[in-house]
C-alpha cells in the first residue's frame, strides 16, 4: 500500500467471509433522505408535479459492514446511492458522513469527501472513458486530488491498484474496449479505490456480468473488504447476490425502505408483505423445491412514483390492505422487538423461501 | 419412447466477420419431445439463442450461414424448406417469444391488430370480427385486464409485463406444437416475472405445446424445465433430466455454474467461480473448449487434443461431453465442501 494509506485494524483472514463482520463505528448515517424530480410541461416549462424517487430513506452504515439495498426497477435504490455521493442534490434530509452532514456541501467541499466515499457503476462499458488508457483512468482520481506525486510514485500506485483488483499491470496501456466485461468492472473498482476510500457505493456492480464472472467479482469485493476494511452500500435487484454479500439488508419499494435488518432475519423471517412476495417470487436453483414453495404472485404493476398512492405505497398490490393502509403511512419501526423494523400495519413474520421445510 | 417433435442433428452455424469466422453453433444435436419443457442454459456467447434462430431460419445471411446439419420437425428438414414453406411453419407450428417485447412488436400498430394479424395470416378466411373475438379471448387468457379496450392500445401503452403477456398471446394464437421462449423474463422485475411465468405455464397447459426455454438463469431452469441442455462455446456439453443435472452434474462446466451461483435459500461459505473468461468463438481452444478453465483436466493432454463426444454417463439418457466425467463424483463433493452448497439434493 502507498504511504498515505490510513492504518486500519487487522482483519482476521477467514475462509468464511460472512461470519466475521467487524462491525465498527458508524461511518454513514442517512436520515429522512428525500429526492424529488420536478415534472415540467408546457412552453414555460412550468412545474406540474414531481417524481418521488426517494422519499424519507433512513439507514446507518458501520465501518467494514455491507448494507444491501434491494428492490425492483424504479424503487429509488440507485437514486439513493447517487444522492448519498452527491451526484444528485437531495431535496431534503441529512447525510452524515463521519460526523459531518454533507447534504449541503458545496462541490469544493465534496471533493474532499469523495476521497473517502466512492461509487462504482453498473455498466462498465459506459462508465469508462473509451479514449484513454486504463492506466490513465485509474490515475485520474490521483491527479485530481494531487496525489499523483512524481511519475514514479504515481505509476507504482496505479500498478499496485491494478494488481489489487486482479489485473495485470502490464495491460495498463490498453484501452477499455480491449477488456471483457468482468475486467472492465475490475477497472472501475480500481479507480474507485485509488484514493483509499472507506465507503464504496456499489450500484449493481455485477448485474451485467455472466454468472461465472459475477462470482469472480463478488469474491474480489469480499477480499478487498477484508483487506482494506471497506464499508459497502451494495445496490442490486438480485436477491441471491444480496444475501451472499450483505451483513444487513434494506428492501425498498417506491422510494421508501419497507423493511431493514440483519441478513438472516430478512431472508428467514421477512415481516413485510412486499419482502415476502419478492422472496417467494425468486426462482431457486434446486428442482427439488419445485411445487413445494408458495409463490406469492402480486397483482398489477408498481404505481408511478409521480403519483404514489396515499398512505402505504404498497397497498394497491397488497393482499392484506385495509382502510387504515390508505389513510396512514406505516412507520418503519421494530414491531416485534427483534431489532428488525418493518413498515407495515399488518407486519407478521413468515418464512417464504423454504416455507414447507421450515415448518 | 415417443418420437421427438424436433430433432437437431449436427447443426453448424457460422458468421463471417472481419476478424474471422465466428463458430456460433458447432455441431449441436438435441431433441425435444411433445409436451415437455426443455431448458437450454448457457452464458452469453454459448450459442443457445443462435441455435434456435437457425431452427426458424432467422439467421441474417450474410454474414450468417448454416453450414451443416439437419433440423427435423415432424419428420421434415426445416433447413431444406423454401422461404414460403418455412413461413407457413413459423408462427403456426413453431412460435417464438423474445426477450424484449418492446423491440419485437411493431410500435405503429395496435397490440390487438398485431395478434389478429398472426391469426389472419395463417387463416385468411377467418374474418376480422372473428379474429378480434379470438384475440380478446387470448388476451383474457394471458391475464391482460380489460382486454376489449386493451385491444386498441399501442405497445407503448402497455407496461413491460403486459407486453410480454401480449407476446405470449400472439405466440399461442395458432396453437403451435412448439413454443420457443428466448429469455422471456430477463427484462422483467422479479414480481412481474412471477406473473409472466404463471401465464407461460398456463399457455403451455392450454396448447400442450412443447417448449424450449432459453435462459441464463439456473433458477428458472430448476423451476420450469423437465430436461436441460447445457451449452458452452457453441457446443452441447451436457443433457439430462432436470433433477440429474442439478443434483449429479457430470460436466465440470455445469458444476462450475452451480458453484458460481449465490443462493437465495442458503448461506454459502464462498463462491467458487470458474477461472478465466468464456472462449472466443473465432479462436476456440483446441480439443475440449472448456479445458483452459477446467478443474478436472489437471493438464491431461487428451483434453487439449480431442473434442470429447457427448456420451451416455449413466444409462438414463444423461449425457455429458467430458473425457473424465467419471471423476465428477469427487469433484462435486469437493465443491460442496468448499462452498457449503448442497447439490446432492438432501439439503436440510
Amino acid at each position: 500500500m502507498s504511504t498515505d494509506a490510513p492504518e486500519r485494524p487487522g482483519v482476521p483472514q477467514e475462509s468464511s467471509l460472512h461470519e466475521r463482520t467487524p462491525v465498527g463505528e458508524e461511518i454513514l448515517r442517512v436520515t429522512a433522505l428525500t429526492k424529488h424530480f420536478p415534472i415540467r410541461a408546457g412552453l414555460t416549462k412550468r412545474q406540474v408535479g414531481k417524481v418521488h424517487a426517494v422519499d424519507g430513506v433512513e439507514f446507518e452504515l458501520a465501518a467494514g459492514e455491507t448494507l444491501g439495498l434491494v428492490g425492483e426497477s424504479g424503487c429509488g435504490k440507485s437514486t439513493t446511492g447517487r444522492t448519498i455521493v452527491r451526484l444528485l442534490d437531495p431535496t431534503d434530509g441529512s447525510i452524515v458522513f463521519k460526523g459531518r452532514d454533507i447534504a449541503g456541501y458545496s462541490r469544493r467541499q465534496m471533493r474532499e469527501v469523495r476521497r473517502e466515499m466512492q461509487i462504482v457503476f453498473q455498466d462498465p462499458y459506459a462508465s469508462l472513458n473509451p479514449r484513454i488508457t486504463v492506466r490513465e483512468i485509474v490515475a485520474e482520481p490521483l491527479r485530481i486530488h494531487g496525489r499523483y506525486r512524481g511519475s514514479h510514485q504515481g505509476k507504482d500506485r496505479v500498478a499496485e491498484l491494478l494488481t489489487l483488483v486482479g489485473l495485470n499491470p502490464e495491460h495498463g496501456n490498453r484501452f477499455p474496449h480491449e477488456f471483457s466485461g468482468g475486467q472492465r468492472q475490475r477497472i472501475g473498482i480500481a479507480r474507485a479505490l485509488a484514493l483509499n476510500p472507506q465507503v464504496l457505493i456499489l450500484d449493481e456492480p455485477v448485474s451485467a456480468l455472466d454468472v461465472s464472472i459475477q462470482a469472480q467479482v463478488i469474491n474480489l469485493l469480499e477480499e478487498l473488504q477484508d483487506e482494506l476494511g471497506l464499508a459497502y452500500v451494495f445496490i442490486a435487484h438480485d436477491l441471491s447476490v444480496v444475501r451472499h454479500i450483505s451483513d444487513r439488508v434494506a428492501v425498498m419499494y417506491l422510494g421508501k425502505i419497507v423493511e431493514i435488518g440483519e441478513r438472516r432475519a430478512i431472508y428467514a423471517e421477512p415481516t413485510h408483505p412486499y419482502t415476502q412476495a419478492l422472496l417467494s417470487a425468486v426462482p431457486i436453483s434446486d428442482p427439488a423445491l419445485r411445487g413445494k414453495r408458495e409463490r406469492i404472485v402480486l397483482e398489477g404493476d408498481i404505481p408511478s412514483p409521480a403519483n404514489p398512492p396515499s398512505g402505504c405505497n404498497f397497498r394497491t398490490r397488497c393482499w392484506k390492505a385495509e382502510e387504515i393502509c390508505a389513510e396512514e403511512d406505516p412507520a418503519l419501526i421494530d414491531r416485534f422487538g427483534h431489532g428488525h423494523p418493518s413498515a407495515c400495519h399488518f407486519a407478521e413474520p413468515k418464512a417464504v423461501i423454504k416455507a414447507e421445510l421450515n415448518r | 419412447m415417443t418420437e421427438p417433435i424436433l430433432s437437431l442433428r449436427g447443426l453448424v452455424t457460422e458468421f463471417r466477420t472481419a476478424d474471422g469466422v465466428v463458430h456460433a453453433v458447432d455441431h449441436v444435436s438435441y431433441d425435444i419431445y411433445p409436451g415437455e419443457t426443455l431448458g437450454v442454459v448457457g452464458e452469453s456467447g454459448s450459442g443457445k439463442s443462435v441455435t434456435v434462430m437457425s431452427i426458424l431460419g432467422l439467421i441474417p445471411s450474410p454474414p450468417g450461414r448454416i453450414a451443416g446439419g439437419e433440423v427435423l420437425f415432424k419428420g421434415r428438414d426445416l433447413l431444406k424448406l423454401s422461404r414460403k414453406e418455412l413461413q407457413r411453419v413459423r408462427g403456426r407450428e413453431i412460435a417464438m417469444v423474445f426477450q424484449d417485447p418492446m423491440t419485437s412488436m411493431n410500435p405503429v400498430f395496435t397490440v390487438g391488430d398485431q395478434i389478429s394479424e398472426a391469426l389472419l395470416v395463417h387463416d385468411p378466411h377467418m374474418g376480422d370480427d372473428k379474429a378480434r373475438a379470438r384475440t380478446v379471448e387470448l388476451l383474457t387468457l394471458v391475464g391482460v385486464p380489460n382486454p376489449d379496450s386493451r385491444f386498441d392500445q399501442y405497445p407503448h401503452e402497455y407496461s413491460g409485463g403486459m407486453r410480454q403477456r401480449a407476446m405470449i398471446a400472439m405466440a399461442i394464437a395458432n396453437q403451435p406444437a412448439l413454443l420457443i421462449a428466448d429469455e422471456p423474463t430477463t427484462a422483467l422485475d422479479v414480481t412481474i416475472q412471477a406473473q409472466v411465468l404463471d401465464v407461460l405455464e398456463k399457455a403451455q397447459r392450454e396448447t400442450n405445446a412443447a417448449t424450449i426455454l432459453i435462459t441464463h438463469d439456473l433458477g428458472l431452469i430448476a423451476e420450469m424445465a423437465d430436461r436441460v441442455v447445457v451449452m458452452y462455446g457453441g457446443r452441447v456439453v451436457e443433457v439430462g433430466d432436470v433433477n440429474t443435472i442439478f443434483h449429479a452434474p457430470r460436466h465440470p462446466y455445469t458444476l462450475g455454474l452451480m458453484a458460481s451461483l449465490p443462493r437465495l435459500d442458503a448461506d454459502l461459505k464462498r463462491l467458487e467461480p470458474i477461472p478465466g473468461s468464456p472462449p472466443s468463438l473465432i479462436n476456440l481452444p483446441s480439443g475440449c473448449a472448456f479445458h483452459p478453465r477446467c478443474r478436472l483436466t489437471k493438464g491431461r493432454e487428451v483434453c487439449r487434443t480431442d473434442i470429447p463426444p457427448l456420451r451416455e454417463v449413466d444409462g438414463t439418457g444423461h449425457r455429458a461431453a467430458c473425457h473424465f466425467s467419471e471423476e465428477m463424483h469427487a469433484a462435486v463433493e469437493q465443491i460442496e465442501a468448499e462452498t457449503g452448497v448442497t447439490l446432492t439434493g438432501d439439503s436440510q
